[in-house]
């Protein structure tokens, strides 16, 4: 039962907020707690998933093959705790941040239509249904990110809803003919009839069209360009949101899928899949070199670093899966973190132009170090939680011995290093340039949000032993797709 | 009908293809509703055509046994209300970009990028 709350609760949540849209001290408090509540339940569905395996709940009570089925395993518990965990970072950050008007024309209800979505993908256990909550999820980002209607966030909206249109043309695609071609579309019964039937049909067409869907989604090598130029336009607050949630959803299917579905031609999905991560890891960090934009250096960046969990994917080993969650969780929360204290910086001189940025380690010393923190666990300094994802990757790919993508890895680690340390220099080592002294009041419950969020960051890279021993359950779980198809269909017989 | 339908989706997704690539934002909302029909058009004979049999079974001696798959025409469904849904958003979206800019072309506003 409680697998259906976090897909429930959201939508009523926004049924709420629409019809009181103008009290606007309502709203903030209102999602505020909810956005609390929804990490609690989240809290509790990994407790006992933790405990008990994977979870599942078929809707309607149809057997599993012809219902649609809802499954929570520990990877799905994990990505649903860092999410709404997000948002309420992001609900304590806005009332701060956002101006008036947009905050009232409907802000807070489409988080939570976000969030319903986001949720829905990562609980759902049927491709079709899959798809029907990324249209949720994209629909409702899709008016976050054109919510105010300047010219530029118009211009980065319309790049933005065609490449994910013609992604969700990829995936219904994908779907129609994966169904012809197996007749169900249940993801534990698609995965077991892979793996039983004697005269397989060839489904790498179906399997390279959901590829390209979701490398869409995820920003991967070379589907990244709608990216940086559109992630850029809204409102900051709107854009860690997107940097912590929707591009993790992409991720996440790809994990999902992988382990499912990837039955045939294993080492071509493999070398194919490191080539990818790569190209991505490495062309994302050499672009964001040449930008003095903060939020396009930090939106290339997310590009460079989805590539890491592509290549921890890519390995397939369980500790290599193991450090791809954790790096997972240590992205979604340092990337949106980095945003966040970004957010500041604009508040604060009311620029994000590193060339019209200056002196802030001196005139707010704070925002700094709110700043510092993300950047140097994303640029991977231990004890921070960056050290310990890109440690166990390497340590990971070592072992497979896949020592290219290793190398890729670390040299790529450096680069990063050099990004975040030239934001740091150009907006608060070296001296404000003339007349431009920006003493811009910046709002407490926004330095709030950073600083919890700062705050997780350090307790993650603290906590990093217990945390990785439960990405190492979640990565056991998902190496072994028969617990995920016992779990929804009952069979035992492997 | 197979051969047929194949054609009708191969000219929609080349046309789609075509206006997707025009500069005009007008002729790419029309690109997208073409890809979308494409794509359902697709969806539809990817997942097994049974032509002069309904989706439900009837209560005929000897017919029980022919019925086409009602699956594919509920995801069609599906995915026409979402299709509807999108572009109705990104007509509106269009509407509002030319009537801030007052230009239809995407690549006039991006000298500052």
């Amino acid at each position: 039962m409680i697998l259906i709350l976090p897909i429930i609760l959201p939508l009523l949540f926004m049924v709420i907020l629409i019809f009181t849209r103008r009290w606007l001290f309502f709203q903030q408090a209102f999602s505020l707690l909810a956005s609390i509540g929804l990490t609690v339940l989240a809290a509790l569905l990994l407790k006992q998933v933790y405990i008990d395996g994977a979870t599942t709940l078929q809707m309607g009570s149809w057997p599993a093959p012809y219902g649609i089925t809802l499954i929570s395993d520990l990877l799905a518990a994990i990505m649903l705790l860092t999410t709404s965990f997000v948002a309420v970072v992001v609900m304590i950050y806005s009332p701060g941040f956002i101006d008036r008007e947009r905050q009232t024309a409907g802000y807070y209800p489409l988080v939570f239509g976000l969030l319903m979505g986001v949720n829905g993908a990562f609980l759902t256990g049927d491709i079709f249904n899959m798809y029907v909550w990324y249209e949720v999820m994209l629909t409702s980002s899709f008016v976050l990110i054109a919510l105010g209607g300047s010219a530029e966030q118009l211009r980065g909206s319309i790049k933005y809803v065609t490449i994910s249109f013609v992604a969700s043309i990829f995936f219904v695609a994908a779907i129609g003919i994966l169904y012809g071609q197996a007749g169900t579309l249940n993801m534990a019964d698609l995965a077991y009839k892979m793996r039983t039937w004697e005269n397989m049909p060839y489904i790498n067409g179906a399997l390279m069209l959901f590829f390209v869907a979701f490398s869409v989604k995820a920003a991967l090598f070379p589907f990244f360009f709608w990216l940086p130029a559109s992630y850029h336009t809204p409102p900051v607050a709107i854009t860690a949101l997107f940097a912590g949630t929707l591009t993790k959803v992409g991720i996440y299917t790809m994990f999902r899928f992988y382990s499912l579905f990837v039955v045939q031609d294993v080492l071509f999905w493999k070398i194919f899949l490191l080539v990818i991560a790569g190209l991505t890891m490495s062309v994302g960090v050499l672009m964001a070199a040449s930008q003095f934009d903060i939020r396009k250096i930090l939106s290339f960046h997310i590009i460079s670093q989805v590539g890491y969990m592509v290549m921890g994917l890519a390995i397939f080993s369980t500790n290599a899966i193991a450090a791809a969650i954790y790096f997972t969780i240590h992205n979604m929360l340092s990337k949106t973190n980095t945003f966040l204290a970004g957010g500041l910086v604009y508040q604060r001189s009311g620029s994000y132009d590193l060339k019209h940025l200056g002196g802030l380690y001196k005139t707010a010393p704070f925002l700094a170090l709110l700043f510092f923190i993300p950047a140097m666990s994303l640029a991977g300094i231990p004890p921070l939680p960056g050290f310990f994802g890109k440690f166990f990757l390497i340590k990971g790919g070592f072992e497979a011995g896949d020592y290219f993508i290793t190398a890729v890895a670390i040299a790529v680690g450096l680069f990063t290093l050099f990004s975040m340390v030239k934001i740091w220099n150009e907006a608060y080592w070296k001296k404000a340039p003339d007349g431009e002294t920006g003493n811009g009041k910046v709002g407490t419950s926004a330095i709030a949000a950073t600083a919890v969020l700062a705050a997780a960051v350090v307790l993650l890279g603290i906590f990093a032993g217990p945390v990785m021993e439960i990405s190492q359950q979640a990565a056991i779980q998902l190496a072994d797709p028969y617990h995920y198809i016992e779990a929804v269909l009952n069979i035992s017989s492997k | 009908m197979l051969f047929l339908l194949a054609v009708v989706i191969g000219v929609l997704y080349g046309s789609a293809v075509y206006l997707l690539l025009r500069r005009n934002i007008f002729k790419l909302v029309l690109g997208l509703i073409f890809l979308g029909h494409a794509t359902n058009l697709l969806l539809f004979v990817a997942s097994g055509l049974t032509s002069g049999y309904p989706a439900f079974l009837r209560n005929i001696a000897g017919e029980t046994e022919m019925m086409a798959d009602p699956l594919p025409q509920a995801l069609i469904l599906t995915a026409i209300v979402i299709g509807l849904g999108v572009t109705a958003f990104a007509l509106v979206l269009v509407y509002r970009f030319y009537s801030v800019t007052k230009t239809v072309d995407l690549d006039e506003l991006s000298e500052n990028e």
